[in-house]
């Protein structure tokens, strides 16, 4: 009965999508207040409905129901509750319906805190996003219900992935798709102003907080299944330039480009176009990642069935939604006026080169992830792009794009000055480059590409405090300085956070590829091995019994100077249900270093208690990495708290409801 | 011309290309094999124990080599086509049982005898013949998969078209589906068996 009234729901869902689409843009086109009227409450109805969708699959997974096809599929008896309630979105189907819960919520988010808005933009936008949820509960009921049922029920279920079983699943694709999904209201909102013909800094500004509470899920949602791949993988790598991984990706690069297009149009009103280009091809990223990973059409890590149904309407999908904005954005654009001037050397300037910087890199991952399927369609053979490429197109766009970040916070607006600029900066130009020169001889060899990057990090944080420090010496007006610096605006501290956490993340990158080292042993009990200067004694494995596998668990000494610091107990779990081997690495976490092992396989499967394949990684700065994502999206976060938006109160409770989804 | 078009025509052009992709399956490797010898090999028959088979028996014969075993789910599928193909006398086909015990991820083989495993995968495929029809003039007996590995099988079910002179001509990867069989199998034997 409750996987009925949750499909029941999703058809209800989506004759309310519709009404809300067509009705509110008429409305508004038509100027009818009374149709304008409708979005709101459609809206609301709308996340009541697909919220009870949701509970349903959920309950059907809590209580066992294996005469759901899609609890059969992904869950069994034994696996634990918080995985059950995870494995919701562990397939295919539960994916799509979370993806049409993230929609619900948002559009929910915009129609409560839309008050000071112009009613017909409020019924534009939230029409829009009706539109495009009808399309996703449409593909849902055409070609992936998971309400489906299973006659005669399955005794058990098939157990959920085994390589999902943890704790960032749980958590990951929430974040992702609340990211992907955050970027339909900056399309909405980009749309709605093509429509109304009102591009303008209004538009922007309210865009601003919205695009910016997006991207700072996406952030967390890559830093996640990085982190996750990181530590369940069993490679050591956080990052495989994997079809999936680019498809968050790429929206990411080019929302980082939105938000700063979205600074200049508002405070300049200049960029109008290539702002709402940016917040369409933002969206569209989203929409292509979804098609991507769910047509088949690339070969991935992220193996998910497939089916050409679907796939062919995922691609309608995206014809309609891309190809009409796209047109519409043809037809308008033109005539949209350019808005402020701006000299060769400005801030605006330095911000559209970056700008750029960043689309172009989007643009190579795009090339690189689809041009095996490419080669493929012109039937000029089989081939793969692997890292090698990405590393060698990312690595000399990002490099001038982390200088300019240092640059453009001094540069004016309108008008800069090179010799101003050269004056300010030189000093730090000078101690980043001997930071840069001297510091890779602390961690051994000396290695160009090392050099650079730190360069650009000691420049990136050294321009970032003279910029904070002239910013409060020029405010404190014979005030003191600490006084002066909390009265900053929290949009100001919000850059500068973010600037950091690019700084943090590239150290992160440089140490672990400069500097991490590897080693793949044969360990009998008593041996050890040394990595990094850590020291690591096999001591023997034992079994050790899960709630749903069977592992055997490594027994090892961490020691560093004949010192002991711990014990590490990597596991090779073995899945009852599905039979399916898992790794779980130990790691050592530090602040400068993780230490990881994980366990190959037995060297003679006949005896497992003796000798086995073991691997030790010491990986400098890894966590640098993620923690620089963090201070990235929390650099958002002041933003979208900032006083301008307090004042309405409004993306605060957005931000905290966003949170608590 | 409308600077502002570029985008759409942009994004139509990759339209054509996804829709051409939608169409191709990224797991079908082409095989290295086609055009080269089929490798050598001497392997027990399913169906008369203790007796060998090797491709050497088929030459001057145009024959269809199919990897199976009873573990292997899309192998049921494709096994109604298989039995309605050997309706068809024009065709030869050699049925490769391939990893029958140890290819089984219900068995521990750490507790199973090399001659225990020969008995039971002898007993599992006769078995499954018996019961779901036998499409095969015979079976070999790949117990170790070594032999899977000299042809490239990474997956199961997959079929190789062989010709008189033993050179592969074709590799399907996947179950046979009765498209593939009509349109692309039974015209290419036709055509080799000239």
């Amino acid at each position: 009965m409750i996987p009925e009234l949750g499909h029941f729901a999703l058809i209800v869902a989506l004759c309310v999508a519709l009404v809300q689409g067509v009705l509110s843009l008429a409305g508004a086109h038509l100027r009818r207040p009374s149709w304008i009227a409708v979005a709101r409450p459609a809206a609301k109805a709308q996340a009541v409905l697909i919220v009870t969708a949701f509970v349903c699959l959920s309950t059907a997974f809590v209580q066992n129901d294996f005469s759901v096809l899609y609890v059969t599929q992904h869950s069994n008896s034994l696996l634990p509750l918080q995985y059950r309630l995870a494995a919701v979105w562990g397939g295919h189907e539960g994916s799509l319906l979370l993806w049409v819960l993230m929609l619900a919520l948002w559009t929910l988010a915009v129609a409560v805190f839309s008050k000071q808005l112009p009613e017909a933009m409020v019924a534009r936008v939230l029409g829009v996003l009706g539109l495009v949820a009808a399309g996703f509960l449409l593909f849902i009921l055409l070609t992936s219900n998971p309400f489906e049922r299973l006659l005669p029920g399955a005794e058990d279920g098939s157990d959920l992935n085994p390589l999902l079983q943890d704790p960032g699943l749980i958590i990951h694709p929430p974040m992702l798709y609340m990211g992907y999904v955050g970027f339909s209201v900056a399309y909405a909102f980009a749309v709605s102003a093509l429509l109304s013909g009102q591009l303008d800094a209004a538009w922007a500004r309210w865009s601003r907080p919205w695009t910016t509470a997006a991207w700072c899920f996406l952030t967390l949602g890559i830093a996640l299944g990085s982190g996750w791949a990181y530590y369940t993988l069993g490679w050591g790598g956080w990052w495989f330039w994997d079809p999936v991984e680019n498809a968050s990706f790429m929206p990411w690069l080019v929302g980082t480009a939105l938000l700063h297009s979205l600074a200049v149009t508002e405070k300049r009103g200049s960029f109008k176009n290539w702002t709402v280009l940016l917040a369409i091809a933002a969206f569209s990223l989203s929409l292509l990642g979804t098609f991507l990973v769910r047509s088949g059409v690339l070969t991935s890590v992220h193996a998910f069935a497939t089916d050409p149904k679907r796939g062919i309407f995922i691609l309608l999908f995206l014809v309609v939604v891309i190809g009409t904005s796209l047109a519409l954005f043809a037809w308008r654009a033109p005539k949209v006026g350019l808005g402020g001037r701006f000299g060769l050397l400005s801030r605006e300037s330095l911000l559209l080169t970056n700008n750029v910087l960043l689309v172009v890199a989007c643009a190579s991952v795009l090339l690189g992830t689809l041009y095996p399927m490419v080669i493929d369609a012109l039937g000029a053979g089989k081939l793969s792009v692997g890292p090698p490429y990405f590393n060698s197109v990312f690595a000399p766009l990002m490099i001038p794009a982390l200088f300019l970040m240092g640059v453009a916070p001094f540069a004016r607006w309108k008008q800069a000055s090179v010799a101003e600029l050269a004056r300010t900066l030189r000093w730090a130009f000078l101690a980043a480059a001997t930071v840069g020169v001297i510091a890779p001889f602390f961690f051994g060899t000396w290695k160009p590409l090392v050099a650079l990057s730190l360069l650009l990090v000691a420049w990136i944080v050294l321009a970032t405090l003279l910029n904070f420090v002239g910013r409060v010496q020029a405010t404190r007006a014979g005030g003191s300085f600490v006084g002066a610096a909390i009265k900053q605006p929290r949009s100001f501290f919000a850059m500068h956070v973010a600037h950091l956490g690019i700084a943090v993340f590239v150290v992160g990158v440089t140490m672990v590829n400069g500097y991490q080292a590897e080693k793949d042993v044969k360990m009998e009990v008593g041996d050890s091995v040394t990595v990094g200067g850590y020291t690591l004694r096999f001591n023997g494995v034992h079994t050790q019994q899960g709630p749903n596998y069977m592992a055997v668990v490594g027994d090892l000494d961490l020691l560093k100077d004949d010192r002991l610091l711990r014990a590490m107990n990597p596991e090779k779990r073995n899945y009852v249900s599905s039979g399916s081997p898992m790794t779980e690495a130990s790691i050592d976490t530090g602040l400068f270093r993780d230490v990881y092992v994980s366990l190959g396989e037995p060297i003679d499967k006949a005896r497992p208690e003796d000798a086995w394949a073991v691997r030790v990684y010491y990986k400098p700065f890894v966590d640098w990495i993620w923690g620089g994502c963090v201070l990235m999206a929390f650099g958002g976060l002041l933003a979208i708290t900032d006083r301008r938006y307090r004042r309405h109160a409004a993306p605060v409770e957005v931000a905290a409801l966003a949170q608590k989804a | 011309m409308n600077r502002f078009l570029w985008p759409l025509i942009g994004f139509v052009v990759l339209v054509v290309l996804l829709a051409i992709g939608l169409r191709l399956d990224p797991h079908d490797v082409p095989s290295p094999l086609v055009g080269k010898q089929a490798p050598m090999f001497s392997l027990e028959k399913v169906g008369a124990p203790a007796q060998n088979f090797s491709p050497q028996e088929m030459r001057g014969k145009v024959w269809l080599l199919n990897v199976w075993s009873t573990w292997c789910v899309s192998c049921r599928q494709e096994h109604p086509v298989l039995v309605e193909m050997a309706k068809n006398k024009a065709l030869t086909l050699v049925g490769l049982n391939y990893k029958e015990v140890r290819g089984d991820g219900a068995f521990d083989m750490d507790k199973i005898a090399p001659d225990a495993e020969r008995e039971l995968a002898l007993k599992r495929a006769q078995a499954w013949l018996k019961t779901h029809g036998d499409p095969y003039t015979l079976s070999a007996l790949d117990l170790d998969g070594r032999v899977g590995i000299d042809y490239g099988v990474y997956g199961v079910p997959e079929t190789y078209v062989i010709d008189k002179a033993g050179l592969i001509r074709f590799k399907q990867t996947g179950p046979i589906t009765p498209d593939v069989f009509s349109g692309k199998i039974l015209p290419l034997v036709a055509e080799l068996s000239k």
